[in-house]
């Protein structure tokens, strides 16, 4: 079977300047040591396997196995109808699956050429907003789980529960949403939507507080984030690295911002930036972004218009021939998707472009030199989804 | 199901037609308004093409002609073999085989695209370079996203973009395990999402749906069939 | 036989000293069995109070409240399957957990609960004390060893490794209380001759030392006491691997513990050897720097008003914890389902206010008549009481920082080992000395 001991030769990722230049050469040497983390590992978030090759504790380099989720995503939108794979989309990035229906809906409706009401639009922000907040608040928990902290873990997720009762309340699902349908929102607001959305902007203001008094000014938890894992701006930019690890590294660069979709361009609100580009910082990025969503949900929760949610599309959604790509800044970073159609009532060819499988590569880069418990720390701070990493 | 009967078979062979004969005609003429055979109409006659009611009634978006300072330096330098358009406000340049690892390099050096963003391929296998290449690339400085596509056949191999832009690294892994398309001077050219020794590319569209390396599962999982 | 049982009960010292082997081994049976109490107690508690601070309940079907959770556990434990590697050196892997064990529990030959309530009074009883515990760390690399697999060895080493570079600073630390102990002079800044005191390392004696200075040598040379407590209370919790030093024993880490390969009753014996030796570094600290089975403001407020008042403690105590058990009966829901817990809990709360009833009674007679024995048995009720609450409060603060902070890293852990607690317990061990001199 695959074991680990023909991984030698896999190690060779020019990347990591492994020098285990000849596969005649057996040996490792005598200090080197090569260690499997995964795929079952409280800590990858996921069936992530990494390879680890190490000199007593430091690392040398590393090589990320994935596909262990492969569903085969792309495929099965060749196989569907627009419509039918909308509830697809949910299942990559599932931690924030309104995001990915959000990013889907508008690549068709860029096809179609039509873009839905204003009443659609600002529904549409404020839940992805509340799903941005929700991924990150998952994120932090797992994130100080693995380092060590085991109780902010249920303060963001006894939080988060409020965002999911929202969902819950709009559309029937709380973790995997379909919230949105192409040419719009198929749900209007329920009785008593804004009222609540309003609370919990009231009520997780002080929460978010109350994460960082845990966390931002304690002496572990700024020994074990700063300057791990530090990565440039050019380094990132060139990986192709986004979201708040881009950000965290300096380049102030939000697609909400730089590319307008969904009348973003209406809302008021800060991009977050850091200045090294190491785990604390991105952890001061995602704690500021969620406060930044908070400003936005506020701003568009008091000025909802009047409308239909739905943009005239017709039953059957014939695409005409041609190719685009739409990408929306999700919470993990540019979720892209290049839409090829033949005309026909189902897509020719569904590319998504995943920020968490892009991200991912930059893991070597971020992790050589690091100490092993700093690998883990640095798997978190990347805040990979498999299921969107492998698709 | 209804889909189930589809899913092995790619859809109707009529609209296929159109649609790849479509693409690469914009793409070898000048001109733009050309071929476009009206969408809503599923089956019917895919027998004549261009004569039809092209001109009266566009029947959709068409890909235009996209004129830019940029565009001009590049035609000036690659002359025919490259082709400048433009599909519903989305820019792409499409661009001849050889030419493409010589213009992704000008265009991140002098074009400030430093941000690959994906690079992907589509399938056409009723075409003769049955393979549309495409990357997408994003400038920071200049807030401008643009797409470079280009064609191939099967077999043959592309120069690899990593040393241009090192996101291309994993990026071209996938292009390979899903479509079986090589790309030289990759310096770790394996599959990535399937297993190794996995058999078959499977975003091809000769890859059934349901299809699966048989072989594969039963001597690495031990049992009989995945499904 | 008799004789020598009923001899000694006049007697005000140790066992130990009184050469009486039949009490010694009734103090070793009965300390045996508290610490395993306490143990027990402690795993209940550390679930309940994570449980708290993560805003959930922990266990509450075990039993009412989760109270019998302990003891499943234990049961369960014990009728696991007893798997050994087969690759592993069977004799010491046996043997491992018993170190471990016979250090942690042998320490509690010298605690003193009061100044005749200990087993013996050994006059280099915290050299016993720091010297035994030391003997864990054999156990560690034993079992890390035995284990034959690289993750527990790896484990095992940087555990040991914690450990001993801990001891260091808890040593120094040790010293500069001993220091405090030859002194003569009362009060905060107290000190006299030198040559007039004989310090002590015994345990007994510190505490007496506390007493006759009138001071608890955490106040001692302010802030002076302070620090090298600080220290010592920083350096038991490497000691222990417990949380923010348990990277070792983590299990999010790439190599988990030395005890990965232990199980069922195994494991469960180096828990008891984790949790004894909690208590165990707990009682160091109380003994050296919070006066030990002293009772807060001996001197402030003194007098036998004031004795009898804080001689109430213990029975108020109890009986608070009697009234918590009844509350939770009484809130327990109505339901036959739960018949069986709410009569468990009420029963609970009986025996708990009964105590309480029984310890009152003690510290009134002892109060009211004049008679010896009542008034030994409430001196050794009052000792015991403080001296185990001081205890409590250490066992809560571990579980607090459990709960509050993530965890350092290896290389971390050591740099603050040796570069930041050994300079400053060696600084404050020089000053102790100085002033000592000095004042």
């Amino acid at each position: 079977m695959n074991e680990i001991k023909d991984d030698s030769a896999a190690l060779k990722n020019e990347f990591t300047n492994l020098d285990l230049e000849t596969p005649e050469k057996p040996y490792l040497d005598s200090n080197e040591l090569i260690i499997n983390m995964g795929p079952q590992h409280p800590a990858t978030h996921g069936v992530l396997r990494v390879i680890l090759k190490l000199d007593g504790e430091k690392v040398l380099g590393t090589e990320c196995v994935i596909g262990y989720l492969h569903r085969g995503v792309e495929k099965i939108a060749e196989n569907r109808t627009y419509t039918m794979f909308n509830p697809y989309v949910d299942r990559m990035d599932y931690v924030a699956a309104v995001s990915n229906g959000l990013g889907y809906c508008l690549a068709i409706e860029k096809l179609l050429n039509v873009e839905a009401p204003a009443r659609a639009n600002y529904i549409r922000v404020i839940l992805t907003e509340l799903n941005r907040i929700a991924s990150h608040q998952l994120w932090l928990g797992t994130h100080a789980l693995d380092i060590g902290a085991m109780t902010p873990l249920f303060y963001t997720f006894r939080d988060r529960e409020e965002i999911l009762k929202i969902f819950e309340k709009y559309c029937g699902a709380r973790l995997t949403t379909h919230a949105f349908r192409i040419g719009g929102c198929q749900y209007e607001t329920y009785a008593g939507f804004e009222k609540e959305v309003k609370n919990f902007v009231q009520f997780v203001r002080p929460k978010i507080d109350e994460y960082e008094e845990l966390l931002t000014t304690n002496r572990i938890w700024l020994e074990r984030t700063k300057n791990v894992g530090v990565i440039s701006g050019a380094d990132a930019i060139a990986l192709g690295v986004t979201g708040p690890v881009l950000r965290a590294s300096g380049v102030k660069w939000d697609l909400r911002k730089a590319q307008p979709y969904s009348r973003y361009q209406n809302f008021e609100f800060e991009i977050p930036t850091g200045e090294n580009g190491d785990t604390y910082d991105r952890y001061l990025v995602r704690m500021a972004e969620m406060r930044q969503s908070l400003r936005i949900i506020e701003q568009a929760v008091n000025a909802i218009p009047e409308g239909p949610i739905m943009a005239k599309v017709p039953k059957v959604i014939k695409p005409a021939v041609g190719e685009i790509y739409q990408s929306i800044e999700a919470p993990k970073g540019e979720l892209g998707y290049f839409v090829v159609s033949d005309g026909s009532t189902q897509p020719y060819r569904v590319r998504v472009r995943p920020p968490s499988f892009v991200n991912l590569q930059a893991l070597d880069v971020m992790v050589r030199g690091m100490l092993v418990a700093d690998v883990v720390a640095v798997i978190g701070t990347l805040d990979i989804v498999l299921g969107e990493v492998d698709r | 199901m209804a889909e189930e009967s589809k899913t092995p078979v790619p859809p109707s062979p009529e609209d296929k037609k159109p649609a790849t004969e479509a693409v690469p005609s914009k793409q070898t003429s000048a001109a733009s308004n050309a071929v476009e055979k009206p969408p809503a109409q599923p089956a019917a006659s895919g027998a004549a093409p261009p004569a039809k009611p092209a001109p009266a009634k566009p029947a959709g978006p068409v890909p235009e002609a996209w004129n830019s300072p940029l565009v001009e330096k590049y035609k000036h330098q690659f002359g025919s073999g490259l082709e400048a358009l433009s599909y519903l406000g989305q820019n792409y340049f499409a661009v001849d085989r050889s030419l493409i690892a010589n213009f992704l390099k000008l265009l991140r050096d002098d074009d400030q695209f430093d941000y690959c963003v994906d690079i992907t391929a589509v399938h056409y296998p009723k075409r003769d370079k049955q393979f549309d290449l495409i990357w997408i690339l994003y400038s920071f400085s200049r807030n401008e996203r643009i797409r470079v596509k280009t064609q191939i056949a099967d077999g043959e191999s592309l120069p690899s973009s990593v040393p241009i832009w090192a996101t291309a690294n994993w990026l071209e892994r996938e292009v390979y395990d899903m479509f079986g398309i090589k790309f030289d001077g990759h310096p770790d050219m394996r599959r990535i999402l399937l297993p190794e020794g996995w058999k078959g590319f499977p975003l091809r569209k000769d890859y059934g749906i349901l299809q699966q390396d048989k072989e594969w599962v039963q001597i690495n999982l031990g049992i009989e069939s995945g499904q | 036989m008799l004789n020598s049982l009923m001899s000694y009960l006049g007697s005000n010292v140790t066992p130990g000293e009184a050469n009486n082997q039949l009490w010694a081994l009734i103090y070793v049976l009965i300390i045996f069995a508290g610490v395993s109490v306490a143990v027990i107690a402690m795993n209940w508690l550390e679930r309940k109070a994570l449980a708290h601070f993560q805003v959930r309940l922990g266990p509450m079907r075990v039993g009412p409240h989760g109270l019998l959770q302990p003891i499943a556990d234990a049961v369960k434990l014990l009728l696991k399957e007893d798997i050994i590697p087969s690759e592993s050196d069977k004799f010491v892997f046996w043997i491992a957990p018993l170190i471990g064990l016979l250090a942690a529990f042998t320490v509690y030959t010298v605690v003193p609960f009061g100044p005749s309530q200990a087993v013996s009074d050994m006059n280099i009883g915290i050299l016993f004390m720091l010297g035994v515990s030391s003997l864990a760390v054999l156990g560690i690399v034993m079992a890390g060893w035995a284990s034959n697999s690289h993750y527990p060895l790896i484990g095992a080493l940087r555990s040991s490794a914690q450990m001993v570079s801990y001891e260091v600073a808890m040593g120094m630390a040790v010293v500069s209380a001993i220091l405090m102990t030859s002194l003569h002079g009362a009060g905060i800044y107290g000190a006299s001759n030198l040559s007039d005191g004989t310090g002590t390392l015994s345990m007994i004696g510190i505490v007496q030392a506390q007493q006759e200075q009138q001071v608890w040598f955490l106040f001692k040379f302010f802030p002076l006491g302070l620090v090298a407590f600080v220290i010592f209370a920083i350096a038991m919790v490497a000691e222990t691997n417990r949380a923010p030093f348990d990277l070792p024993e983590a299990e999010s880490e790439l190599t988990a513990g030395f005890h990965t390969e232990y199980s069922g009753l195994r494991w469960s014996l180096f828990m008891l050897a984790e949790y004894a030796a909690m208590i165990a570094v707990s009682s160091i600290a109380v003994t050296l720097w919070l006066g030990g089975w002293m009772r807060p403001f001996p001197h402030w407020l003194s007098g036998s008003a004031w004795d009898f008042i804080f001689s109430l403690f213990p029975g108020l105590t109890f009986l608070g914890l009697g009234a918590i058990a009844v509350r939770g009966t009484l809130r327990m829901p109505k339901h036959e389902y739960f018949r069986v817990q709410t009569i468990g809990l009420g029963a609970f709360a009986l025996v708990l206010a009964g105590i309480g009833l029984l310890l009152l009674a003690i510290a009134i007679g002892a109060h009211s008549s004049g008679r010896e024995a009542i008034a030994r048995a409430a001196d050794a009720m009052n000792n015991i009481y403080w001296f185990v609450t001081k205890i409590a409060v250490f066992m809560y603060l571990f579980i607090w920082y459990r709960a509050t902070w993530p965890r350092y890293r290896f290389d971390q852990l050591m740099k603050v080992g040796w570069k930041v607690m050994l300079p400053i317990s060696l600084g404050v061990l020089i000053l102790t000395a100085i002033v000592g001199v000095i004042a």
